[in-house]
């Protein structure tokens, strides 16, 4: 892997050094041109499709998770909170779990079945919008925090979330209906379905392909918007120098919540999104590993960095969904071992993190304004802000 | 030193015009201690007015309530008849206070006209949808206020290979620039200094001190600076507020002030060393 990660630096650089100004936007028209194509060229159930196709949803967590962490500096160790808040509003919404309504709207569920149905997209608009208000309400107290305290803070909110979802069980809502379905999931959780086109199968994955294909590029769409925007500049400052910033007329609550309820709607995208590929949502999925996963995929691309995030976040699902298992795990017993290799997945991750924190320490693909950041010493008295009371 | 003879005691001179910022009695305790006591300012509308005192007297914590990081643990702030007692920041700002700080900080990472388009913030209006929809309103505040950030750079004198430099890569003196530069990009009324000659030598202390008077005349700026200069600081000032300790010890106009034995003895030595 270090030899990998050495050629692809040595190998950016010098290619950057001959390519016209305009290469970005090339290159952008063929990657999308390649993405739409891609399951094209492999069966209908390729594993490596399937691969793809998480990997795409984890593009989306890590890009949502960067306006956080990378342009507004907030260390949010939480994010799996938004993870199962976006899978549990599928689960809700698009099952037959609220066994006693009966509401169906634009889907294909039989007009018999018992629950809320309601369309994807629909589905889709309601975690976006429950997640932004919970990003933003687990924002509220790390306001009055910085750095690692933030962290703690949204280190909690994520447990908390994750261990409601497991006892949700016990949570009974008014009519005698439990919130969750705990460790046994939530199960049949409704195929998309878009008027005209046609139901989502599982075993056609090319529709889901190209539906988090969209997904992605909408995002990614509203990020470089964001970024070049008066509020990217504001999430930078705020993280460049907050004294300074607020002095400048940046309002630090607003654009602090901004960015986690931005953040946290892409997080509730995905994990909706994901809610209806594994077609069932369990409460087991919700770990903190979750959040430290995601974390270490815009880490390794190069905090702050929108294409750093993507690269991250494909390289270490692939990485995880495809290469461990599906290609290398054989290994050890084809060499007399007796264990696989996806018992040591996270061992491999924690080295591969190690290996770019010496290597790279900027990420793969680094924001520019980071790059100098971790070059050179910025000296920041902040003791203004520690006003004690 | 030729005019008025030294007056006894403090005065408060009534205000000749209407004062665009006021600050009555303020005090600032930081637990037991107090950085700041009873201390009370006017600023003159498009008057220069310097804050002088010793290390520690309290200047910057004054600066500081005044521009809304602290809240005073009492008193009161007005801003053209409005009370701004403990608002925030970026509100004090949005109200046409802009402010420099002693030791620079300028977003080290982003380029000079970054800098200073940030500094445009609370003059823009682009939202989260406007941000990413981008309707033509949007593209166009975002045009007008590059191209304004580039003309307030040109004129603090930042030269034009300097505008795409990181901030962080800038001279000492082009980063102070950049830092007045991005203050008066919010459109100020009040524009605080605090220590803009810090590190400069007699030269550019000269060249800053004319540009203040610049300032004030071409943008109708009341400015109220920190200085520790003397020369620069009798040179400019129409009014002079000195502290120590956290008090008001005297303010006057620099012949007054220059004369004050209190402020002698605290601040510029004892009367037979001068």
């Amino acid at each position: 892997m270090s030899e990998f990660v050495a050629q692809l630096t040595e190998w950016r650089e010098a290619v950057l050094e001959r390519l016209p100004p305009w290469w970005l936007r090339a290159a952008v028209a063929i990657l999308i041109v390649i993405g739409i194509l891609l399951p094209l060229a492999f069966t209908q159930t390729s594993g490596f499709i399937d691969a793809t196709i998480r990997a795409l949803a984890f593009v989306v967590m890590a890009l949502g998770l960067n306006i956080v962490v990378g342009f507004a500096g907030l260390l949010d160790l939480g994010y799996v909170a938004f993870y199962a808040l976006g899978a549990y509003s599928m689960g809700w919404f698009a099952s037959g779990f609220f066994f006693k309504a009966d509401v169906h709207v634009l889907t294909a569920a039989l007009p018999t079945a018992q629950g809320i149905h309601l369309n994807f997209l629909l589905v889709l608009l309601a975690a976006a919008l429950i997640c932004a208000v919970a990003g933003a309400l687990i924002g509220l107290p790390t306001l009055r925090l910085r750095g690692d305290y933030i962290a703690i803070v949204t280190l909690a909110f994520g447990e908390i979330i994750g261990t409601v979802a497991i006892n949700g069980t016990d949570i009974h809502l008014p009519g005698g209906q439990t919130l969750t379905a705990g460790n046994l999931g939530i199960p049949a959780v409704d195929l998309p379905y878009f008027p005209g086109v046609g139901k989502f199968e599982l075993l056609n994955l090319r529709a889901w392909y190209w539906l988090i294909f969209a997904i992605l590029l909408l995002v990614l769409f509203v990020n470089i918007r964001l970024r070049d925007s008066r509020i990217g500049r504001a999430w930078v400052a705020l993280r460049e120098d907050e004294v300074a910033a607020i002095s400048m007329g940046i309002p630090a609550v607003r654009t602090k919540l901004l960015a986690y309820a931005i953040g946290a709607t892409f997080g509730g995208m995905s994990g909706a999104f994901l809610g209806a590929y594994y077609t069932t949502v369990n409460a087991g999925q919700f770990a903190f590993s979750f959040s430290i996963f995601v974390l270490a995929m815009i880490i390794v691309g190069g905090l702050g960095s929108i294409w750093g995030a993507v690269l991250g976040a494909l390289l270490l699902s692939y990485i995880n969904f495809y290469l461990i298992p599906d290609v290398l795990n054989s290994v050890p017993s084809s060499l007399g071992l007796d264990f696989s290799l996806t018992d040591l997945s996270f061992g491999i991750f924690g080295f591969l993190l190690v290996l770019v924190m010496v290597l790279r320490p900027q990420g793969l693909f680094p924001e520019r304004r980071r790059t100098l950041e971790l070059t050179q010493e910025v000296d920041r008295d902040q003791a203004m802000l520690k006003e004690p009371t | 030193m030729s005019s008025a003879e030294a007056s006894p005691t403090t005065t408060t001179a009534p205000p000749r015009v209407p004062a665009i910022m006021r600050a009555e009695h303020v005090t600032k305790e930081f637990g037991g201690l107090v950085a700041v006591s009873d201390v009370s300012i006017d600023i003159p509308t498009r008057s220069i007015v310097s804050i002088i005192g010793p290390n520690g007297a309290g200047k910057t914590t004054l600066f500081n309530m005044l521009t809304g990081l602290y809240k005073p643990s009492a008193g009161r702030i007005s801003l053209e008849d409005r009370e701004i007692t403990g608002k925030r920041p970026d509100i004090i700002t949005s109200l046409g206070v802009a402010r420099t700080f002693q030791n620079i900080r300028l977003f080290r990472a982003m380029t000079a006209v970054e800098n200073v388009v940030v500094g445009r913030h609370a003059r823009m209006r682009a939202g989260v949808w406007g941000s990413i929809i981008r309707p033509p309103g949007v593209r166009r505040e975002e045009r007008a206020a590059r191209d304004r950030s580039r003309e307030i750079l040109e004129y603090v004198g930042l030269e034009h290979s300097q505008f795409d430099q990181l901030a962080g890569n800038l001279s000492y003196g082009d980063q102070r620039r950049v830092e007045i530069a991005r203050a008066l990009a919010a459109d100020p009324t009040l524009l605080l200094l605090d220590e803009p000659t810090a590190g400069m030598n007699p030269q550019e202390s000269d060249r800053l001190t004319d540009f203040m008077r610049k300032l004030r005349d071409d943008l109708d700026l009341t400015i109220l600076l920190i200085e520790h200069d003397m020369r620069v600081v009798m040179g400019i000032s129409e009014r002079i507020t000195v502290l120590d300790l956290g008090e008001r010890i005297a303010e006057g106009p620099p012949a007054e002030i220059r004369e004050n034995s209190r402020v002698i003895e605290a601040y510029l030595g004892k009367q037979d060393e001068r």
